[in-house]
């Protein structure tokens, strides 16, 4: 007995000492985090937006669409690269978020797309969009904006500051 | 007898084999050297002052070329600030390089876009634009893709060929740029073309 409420003393400190995720989002069986974008160049029209959604329920769920004040038409778009061709596209039917899996959207593949941009995307700023999922339902995320340069891919690890 | 002729068979096979191999190395040759007839030449495009500029102004020193769009939400931003960041490691060899963004997107990209958006970037970029035929001319030299793709919800996207070239003070095509690597890294590389 004495044995279980230590076991069970230890359990609630370790769940405590979980850093928690500062933008993870949960609705329904979809948790969202590490919502962010790059800054955008000076004049620049369009910007994208990156996340993770993970899908812990047993159904799957799809990402729709998504509106937002700073941009006149976001979309949800994917990126690829074929034989040094970068091409885009508009996804018509969402974005699929299979049962018990993690979707990125992240650089060079899907993302958030959004064009007619009403305002600059500054570094340190944040601003809000709301996600609509299929059976979720609407999201509203905060995104943070981070330095141009953020989030690159390089050949080694801890560079990416 | 047979034995004599079975050692001739393999050793000719051998002296087949380096005679390919060498003929392979020969053919597509080191690829740091400058090869006689590929990507690159002249061409006349306006840059973001709205100036005329040709080949020949970007001659004399080594340059970067590459070929985006304004309305690109990431791979044309990340170059330009990938390219950016080099030459900062540059200091002021940074003068002795220069980097040239040629749009492929003209009807959107006027110069005055083009000066805009490229004063977020490091000022020994140009960024060129043209007429339609100016492009179409550039893209072809530099044996580059580009096709504009209409959006459904209204506007179009560009598809792109997205190599960053390395060209030398002669206007020859050494290498494609490899930025996906430290900027440390890719400065010191470059420094070595100076």
């Amino acid at each position: 007995m004495r044995m279980f409420a230590a076991g069970f003393a230890l359990l609630v400190a370790l769940v405590a000492a979980q850093p928690l995720a500062a933008h993870d989002i949960t609705k329904g069986d979809l948790v969202i985090s590490a919502p962010w974008s790059r800054a955008t160049p000076a004049g620049a029209e369009v910007a994208a937006g990156y996340l993770v959604i993970t899908n812990k329920g047993l159904s799957a769920d799809r990402l729709v669409s998504l509106s937002t004040e700073i941009s006149g038409q976001p979309e949800v778009h994917e990126m690829s690269n074929e034989g040094g061709v970068m091409k885009m596209r508009a996804l018509k039917d969402g974005l699929a978020i299979p049962a018990g899996a993690t979707v990125k959207l992240q650089p060079a593949g899907y993302h958030l797309m959004l064009m007619k941009l009403k305002k600059p995307l500054v570094a340190g700023q944040h601003y809000k969009a709301t996600l609509i999922f299929e059976k979720a339902g609407p999201v509203e995320v905060d995104f943070e904006v981070r330095a141009m340069g953020a989030g690159q891919q390089k050949g080694h690890t801890g560079h990416n500051h | 007898m047979s034995r004599s002729i079975r050692t001739l068979a393999v050793l000719a096979a051998f002296a087949a084999g380096a005679l390919a191999l060498t003929a392979g190395i020969f053919a597509f040759g080191p690829s740091e050297q400058t090869r006689p007839s590929s990507v690159g030449g002249p061409f006349q495009l306006v840059d973001q002052n709205g100036k005329t500029v040709t080949d020949a102004d970007f001659r004399g020193k080594p340059f970067l070329v590459f070929f985006g769009f304004t309305h690109c939400p990431d791979i044309c931003p990340t170059t330009l600030f990938e390219v950016s960041e080099v030459f900062n490691r540059l200091g002021p060899d940074a003068e002795k390089v220069s980097a040239i963004f040629i749009t492929v997107d003209p009807e959107r990209d006027t110069p005055e876009k083009l000066k805009l958006y490229l004063s977020s970037f490091h000022p020994r970029i140009s960024g060129l634009s043209g007429t339609n035929e100016q492009i179409e001319a550039v893209k072809k030299a530099y044996y580059v893709y580009a096709k504009r793709v209409p959006l459904e919800g209204g506007g179009y996207t560009m598809d792109h060929t997205a190599i960053v070239y390395l060209m030398d003070k002669n206007g020859k095509f050494i290498a494609p740029f490899n930025l996906k690597r430290d900027a440390d890294a890719a400065a010191a590389d470059l420094r070595k073309r100076l």
